[in-house]
């Protein structure tokens, strides 16, 4: 059985009733652990230690516009929706406790510790959704055992506000809030009932544009920051008086402010916008200020952890950013989905994806782990954050065969007439582990580069691109006798091209054998080693658009596809068309390590993917209507292990996984059922894993402890892989923990040596660990029998292959249970 | 509005000189003004901002330090003397030498009692204000570094005083040193820069407030002499403070040429832990601020740019008008420039000098706007150097362009002037009569055989010139009011009236031919800024300092029914919210319903023969009405014609040959004489 699992959802915008909503901002949990955000409709748990993705809640129909802990539970959010509800969950452990349906769109959420079970949420007037009018609405949650309530008890507390949510803050202590529109900055008071509202000018003569752009409340002091669109800053005092009162204005971004945020000491304030500089402004200190330059694309929301020390910024890129305030460890969360023009690769090495990052950069994602690796400067230049700038861009990047080689193109000028662009070539440095820049090409061609390929021989690599200067150029390394130094540079080797035809797509055969150059309606087959044209196929009318070569036993055959919506396939050994079919085909993905080809249709408004093998036309596989948007780019990852999937319409998945990415930057992919399967249990078992705290014992004993389970587990006779050396994190730990927190020394010395100690093969450590486990067992015997039991009980289970619940369940009981005590009785005479 | 020949002046350089100190009297609301030049000058805050006095400064005289004593006004200067001025006759009352080396600051305290001094050699020295002069009574405790600054606590007990580096605090019953608190230097390579606290302020809670060379404004406890908090103002120096009245909120001037202001204002609304946060910032000089005041209503601030900038504080004023606006003064109140309207002849007023020019000639007729063809350059005729270290007070030339006067604080000359073609040469007159040995003001009559001269007591001394000498005639005195100095007087063309104006806003009218006093204007409340009496009507015109207009007739000594014409219906508002006072007042011999006026920015001629504006019709209606027909026109014309083709204008004169003389002084150019700023990094730049 198949079905379409969406991996991640990349909304940058969604149109919700003819209103814009942006990204919401994310929430740090109270013990700085998790990390929530709102992701299309779900909500989306990170833990902020691993910047591993935990799980999502999932339940709202529609997007989720707000996300809001509530005040009352710190385990617990809030979270609202277009659909109209308000959802309380445990987000610990993804349960969803209660809904609470007001019957409205919701835009956002706000909370407050004084106005227990009241919520005040953005509400969309109901008669008219094309104006965007809002309203701020105070709604008294009812007290009710059920499952699903319907709040009914609303207040408006204002009915004219701005339809950004970061324009509403509450204010110190939920004693009033503030909320601007335009070039008002209203306080509405709650005690006095009472409104006070502040006006500034649009303009004045120096040109300052007023309007407000986001606000923010100091936690202590009746002090609010207000965020402007010439990138000024107010800080407003004494709004109580209607003239009395006064502002300081402080200038340093040259754009709008994005966001404003102050620390929950209200210590510092911080701000960001198009700069994608955070800066951290000294309260009270006037002008003293600090940077962190240089975070990614522009700034859209900071949120801040009640300790201080995490600060978590988003981004206009998708992207978030954890800083920890002494080391500012940046973590990418997510896929970077702007404006991606390169195709989606995999790193042969890494088995990480490949892709645009951060402007200028290649990202490498790893898919396995959804997990951001690392950018790569490809640009080499400082990115100026400013609208209307044109600054280089990766446009195309190719890995060789065996990821020892990375082509890249960038490029500036697509706007204007005078295009400037760069072939980069970087080598793998082994020692470095990361790409080297080797060679850069200024004027490789005349004109854009089209497409670039590598070959894929394993004893010589070539690069292989092709312009719109009409002409297809071989790049070698070191052919050129005139340079004579040590390092090997590129240069070009052969310059190719057909009746002044202009190229469209470029393949090697699987071999290298071949050289297949599409020049519009004509494909040329080149001889590499010779560079000879061997012949050409031709199927008009339309221009070829795509071209690949069939692998393994099909890699007699050619495919292209051409913009008159045909597909065709030649027999490469008779140079005659083997059969052709009438589909519109937007990407052509050939999987390396099968014969089988994706193919991408986009009809009628929806893409279908058909799976299907060069020497049968019939598809292996269909789905229809995957997704609504067109296919451009797609990728086949290998599998690190083949799955023995039997299920015939499912074998394609067995070696690799088909990516792809649709024009709204949605990243899909298909996977099987027991995949989905594992990948709900693993996110469980992290969830567990983070809830035991984190003690200088936990992390002496715990660890150990769970060594010692997975030298359990890996003793069963299925795992048979290599025994790593064990415990040098334990003796770590060790060393660097303070004397006075650790356990006597005798306590210690046993467990210390042993950590030592590298087993030579893996049975004797199975003997040692078992036998380890018996003697504390015996002694357990005398604390507590029931427990006893109930371990003996597993551990003979272990030995009769248990199912893949019950290993977890046993490893949690363990893990929990006594491991810790083992050491402190071993240590007994 | 008829056409003019006009005459534009730009050869007259003059220097506007530096404000170094300022001084608010809360009682009287005046504002003291002291210039690097020594000058003194003494503005009505409530009159918007009028230049009443100037007390004209002396060489090598420079001030540093400003105080009033309940109304007596009060400097010391780096020559180490302590000087009273005399404000009713406008000059320097006494000096007497503080015997401590040059002196940096003066401070008096809020009882009226006693004035301190910081001088150069470390000491704080004690004067007691006497009637009529101060006395030494003694030295505080004796520091290593100079004085810089100084300032009472309001009970008169205690002083805080600004050193280098440190900040001390003197109990005055002991004259013993109670605290030393030290100031931090600056990090990095200032470190081996001393920190100059240049401004201290002490408050009556006991909190001392300075500002230093470091860029800070620090807070301090008088009671425990610890640093409360101290904010970073500026990469630069803190060079002024001043507290307002009731010490909720505090201004600083720094050399970069920004005002900041800071306020005391609760941090948790509507409890009473207040705290003293950092809040607007004025940026409206180019170049240092030496000081600033706190009045009640605005921040007034002035600088090496020589420039007083009044910024209103919009959440102290009740309502917002003309008053209320943001004001900068750049040029004093009082002609310094004279017109020998017969021969052609300007007289530029220097601080140290006067220069005598002949207006070049044009050719032909030019379209209106055009600039007509210069047949012969303007020339400097004349530089003539003040004798002595006084600055003029006042100057004049005869209508006839043969004679030139000038007094200073000391001495009044009278020279004739010869010129026969291209040979100029001046004899001084020697035998002055005993009154002339100094005048507030000058005038000469329209015949160029009288001299006019105001002296002390707001009389006027009349003197007749001719080829033979001069002889005193008579001196004409008020009936009654005030002694306070005369600033405007103003002939008549029949040479049957004179009018004096002073500084109470009196205005007196004699009668030449009995030599008596004839009539006594009306007291208005606003200054009198410019006047002149109508050849033909013999009527007084006078434009007071809220630009309110008045005519008056002399002969029926009554305000005309004009004049009550405008008082009943008023002003139009765009016309009362201009913010430099008219300098002049001309009468067009032509047409004599037109009276000319200007002041910095335009040039307006009122005629008097169409209707008053009122507040609905449009005031600035030239472009309008060329677009209008012939009988359009008229429907839609008013009195008021404003010209503002011209900028920065000092003086205009109308010439017997309808041309216009328009003298004007670039602001630019002045920018450009200025010594350079602190060099800022500004944005992309």
């Amino acid at each position: 059985m198949l079905y379409i699992y969406i991996y991640i959802y990349i909304y940058n915008i969604v149109r919700c009733g003819g209103s814009k909503v942006n990204l919401r901002p994310p929430i740090i949990s109270t013990d700085s652990r998790f990390l929530l955000c709102a992701s299309g409709d779900l909500v989306k748990v990170y833990s902020t230690r691993t910047e591993e993705w935990l799980h999502s809640l999932q339940g709202h129909t529609n997007q989720v516009t707000g996300i809001a802990l509530n005040p009352a539970n710190h385990l617990q959010v809030y979270s609202c929706s277009v659909d109209g509800t308000v959802k309380l969950w445990d987000f610990i452990d993804g349960i969803l406790i209660k809904t609470f349906i007001i019957g409205y769109p919701l835009f956002a959420i706000y909370v407050s510790e004084k106005h227990e079970g009241v919520l005040f949420l953005h509400v969309s007037m109901a008669t008219d959704s094309k104006n965007e009018c809002f309203q701020l609405v105070a709604v008294h949650l009812p007290k009710s055992a059920e499952q699903e309530v319907e709040a009914k008890e609303m207040s408006v507390v204002s009915s004219h506000i701005s339809s950004n949510p970061s324009c509403t803050a509450f204010g110190r202590g939920g004693e009033y809030i503030a909320f601007a529109r335009h070039l008002q900055l209203n306080v509405y008071f709650f005690r006095k009932q009472k409104t006070c509202s502040f006006s500034l000018k649009a303009t004045d003569k120096k040109g300052a544009k007023n309007a407000f752009t986001c606000i923010a409340c100091h936690p202590t002091d009746d002090c609010i920051a207000t965020g402007h669109e010439d990138g000024k800053i107010r800080l407003w005092r004494n709004f109580i008086h209607k003239k009395e009162y006064t502002y300081s204005t402080q200038h340093w971004h040259h754009n709008a402010v994005n966001t404003l945020c102050f620390t929950p000491e209200g210590t510092h304030l911080l701000s960001g916008g198009i700069e994608s500089v955070l800066v951290q402004w000294q309260y009270g200190a006037g002008n003293r200020k600090e940077f962190l330059p240089r975070l990614g694309g522009s700034i859209l929301h900071i949120s801040v952890s009640s300790d201080g020390q995490l600060f978590c910024t988003s981004h206009s890129d998708n992207s978030k950013l954890l800083s920890f305030k002494c080391l500012f460890l940046p973590m990418l969360f997510m896929l970077s989905g702007d404006g991606v023009l390169t195709d989606l690769m995999i790193d042969p090495r890494s088995k990480a994806l490949v892709l645009n990052g951060k402007p200028g950069h290649l990202q490498f994602y790893s898919l396995l782990r959804d997990k951001h690796l690392y950018n790569l400067d490809i640009v080499q230049q400082e990115y100026i954050y400013e609208a209307g700038l044109d600054q280089f861009e990766v446009v195309k990047a190719a890995f060789d065969i065996k990821g020892s080689w990375l082509a890249t193109v960038e490029e500036r000028g697509q706007k204007s007439s005078d295009l400037e662009f760069f072939l980069k070539l970087w080598a793998f440095d082994e020692r470095t582990q990361s790409f080297v820049l080797n060679t850069t090409i200024t004027a490789a061609h005349t004109d854009r580069i089209i497409s670039m390929c590598f070959s894929s021989s394993k004893e010589t690599t070539m690069l292989v691109t092709i312009a719109e200067d009409g002409q297809f150029k071989a790049w070698c390394q070191g052919a050129d006798a005139d340079t004579q130094q040590d390092q090997n540079f590129w240069s070009c080797d052969f310059v190719g091209s057909y009746h002044n035809l202009k190229p469209t797509n470029c393949s090697f055969s699987a071999d290298s054998s071949l050289l297949a150059v599409s020049f519009q309606e004509v494909i040329t087959i080149w001889s590499p080693e010779t560079w000879e044209m061997l012949t050409t196929l031709c199927q008009p009318p339309g221009v070829i658009r795509d071209l690949c070569f069939g692998r393994l036993s099909c890699s007699k055959y050619l495919l292209g596809t051409t913009t008159r919506n045909l597909l065709c396939c030649w027999n490469l050994l008779t140079c005659a068309l083997e059969w052709s079919s009438s589909v519109e085909v937007s990407k052509l993905q050939p999987d390396p390590l099968s014969e089988n080809v994706a193919a991408f249709s986009y009809q009628s408004k929806h893409t279908d993917v058909f799976v299907f093998k060069p020497s049968e036309p019939r598809p292996l596989f269909t789905n229809k209507n995957v997704c609504s948007e067109k296919v451009h780019r797609a990728v086949f990852v290998p599998r690190e292990e083949p799955l023995n999937n039997c299920d015939e319409s499912s074998q394609w998945l067995n070696r690799s996984q088909l990516y792809f990415l649709t024009q709204n930057m949605d990243l899909l992919t298909f996977s099987t059922a027991t995949e989905e399967d594992r990948i709900l249990s693993s996110s469980k078992q992290l969830v567990i894993d983070d809830s035991v705290a984190v003690t200088p014992f936990y992390l002496l004993l715990g660890k150990h402890g769970q060594q010692q389970q997975k030298l359990n587990t890996q003793s069963h006779p299925a795992a048979d892989k290599p025994q790593q050396p064990q415990g040098s994190v334990t003796i770590k730990e060790l060393l660097h923990t303070p004397a006075h927190v650790l356990p006597a020394a005798s306590v210690l010395c046993s467990m210390f040596v042993n950590s030592l100690l590298i087993s030579n093969t893996g049975v004797q450590e199975e003997m040692d660990s078992e036998k380890e486990e018996e003697d504390s067992e015996e002694e357990m015997e005398a604390c507590d029998s029931q427990q006893e039991l109930r371990v003996q009980g597993s551990v003979d289970e272990v030995t009769l292959k248990l199912s893949k619940a019950q290993e977890r369940e046993l490893k949690r009981v363990r893990k929990t249970d006594f491991s810790w005590m083992a050491g402190l009785i071993d240590s007994k005479p | 509005m008829g056409e003019f020949k006009v005459h534009r002046v730009r050869f007259f350089d003059y220097m506007p000189s530096g404000i170094r100190a300022l001084a608010f009297n809360q009682d009287t609301e005046r504002m003291a003004v002291a210039r690097m030049d020594g000058s003194v000058e003494v503005f009505h805050c409530s009159d918007r901002f009028f230049q009443e006095k100037i007390i004209p400064g002396r060489e090598q005289f420079g001030i540093e330090g400003l105080s009033w004593v309940g109304e007596r006004l009060f400097s010391a200067g780096l020559n180490g003397g302590i000087t009273e001025y005399d404000l009713t006759n406008q000059k320097v009352k006494y000096t007497i030498d503080a015997y401590g080396g040059p002196i940096w600051t003066i401070a008096g305290n809020q009882q009226g009692t006693h004035l301190a001094v910081g001088c150069e050699d470390g000491t704080v020295k004690l004067f007691e204000v006497n009637e009529d002069n101060i006395q030494f009574e003694r030295n505080l405790d004796r520091q290593k570094s100079r004085i810089v600054s100084l300032s009472w606590h309001p009970s008169g007990s205690k002083i805080a005083a600004g050193m280098m580096d440190m900040i001390q605090v003197f109990n005055v019953e002991t004259g013993h040193s109670m605290h030393r608190m030290l100031a931090d230097r600056g990090v990095g390579t200032s470190r081996s820069k001393e920190c100059v606290v240049w401004s201290v302020v002490y408050l009556s809670d006991g909190t001392i407030i300075t500002g230093d060379s470091v860029g800070m404004v620090k807070l301090w406890d008088d009671q425990t002499g610890t640093l409360i908090k101290s904010h970073n103002v500026t990469k630069c120096d803190v060079l002024a403070l001043s507290v307002s009245q009731n010490e909720d909120s505090l201004v600083a001037g720094t050399s970069e040429g920004i005002v900041v202001q800071f306020q005391f204002v609760s941090m948790v609304l509507g409890k009473d832990d207040k705290e003293w946060v950092r809040t607007r910032t004025f940026r409206n000089h180019t170049h240092d601020i030496r000081a600033v005041a706190e009045i009640t209503t605005a921040v007034v601030s002035g600088g090496m740019d020589a420039q007083l900038v009044v910024r209103p504080l919009l959440d102290k004023i009740e309502e917002r008008s003309a008053a209320s606006a943001l004001r900068k003064i750049h040029f004093p109140h009082r002609r310094l420039v004279a017109c020998a309207r017969k021969s052609g002849l300007m007289l530029f007023q220097y601080p140290g000098h006067l220069e005598l020019w002949r207006l070049g000639e044009s050719e032909g007729k030019g379209i209106p706007g055009s600039s007509l063809f210069v047949k012969r350059n303007p020339e400097k005729l004349l530089h003539l150097k003040v004798k002595g270290e006084d600055h003029i007070r006042c100057s004049a030339v005869s209508p006839c362009g043969e004679w030139i006067v000038y007094s200073t604080a000391s001495t009044l000359r009278l020279y004739r002037l010869h010129c026969d073609n291209n040979n100029i040469s001046i004899t001084k007159i020697s035998k002055l009569p005993k009154v002339l040995s100094s005048a507030n003001q000058l005038c000469f009559s329209s015949d160029s055989s009288h001299l006019f001269s105001a002296s002390a007591q707001s009389s006027v001394h009349l003197v007749s010139i001719s080829q033979s000498g001069c002889k005193f005639v008579g001196t004409l005195k008020p009936k009654s009011g005030s002694h306070q100095a005369i600033h405007l007087l103003a002939a008549s063309e029949d040479g049957k009236w004179v009018a004096s104006a002073n500084s109470d806003h009196e205005v007196h009218i004699y009668n030449l031919q009995t030599r008596k006093a004839h009539c006594t204007v009306p007291i208005y409340s606003s200054a009198v800024t410019a006047m002149g009496i109508h050849p033909a009507t013999n009527c007084l015109f006078m434009m007071h300092a809220d630009q309110q207009m008045f005519e008056y007739s002399i002969e029926q000594k009554q305000y005309t029914d004009w004049s009550r014409t405008v008082q009943r219906k008023g002003l139009h508002r765009l016309w009362v919210e201009r913010d430099t006072p008219c300098l002049n007042v001309m009468f067009n011999p032509q047409n004599p319903s037109h009276v000319i006026l200007h002041d910095m920015y335009m040039l307006c001629i009122i005629d008097q023969s169409l209707p008053l504006p009122d507040d609905k019709t449009q005031f600035y209606n030239q472009l309008t009405l060329k677009s209008l027909t012939e009988e359009q026109r008229k429907s839609h014309s008013h009195a008021f014609k404003v010209c503002k083709t011209f900028k920065d204008i000092l003086c205009v004169e109308l010439m017997p040959d309808q041309s216009l003389v328009v003298v004007e002084r670039p602001l630019e150019d002045i920018a450009t004489q200025l010594p350079a700023p602190i060099k800022q990094k500004k944005f992309a730049t």
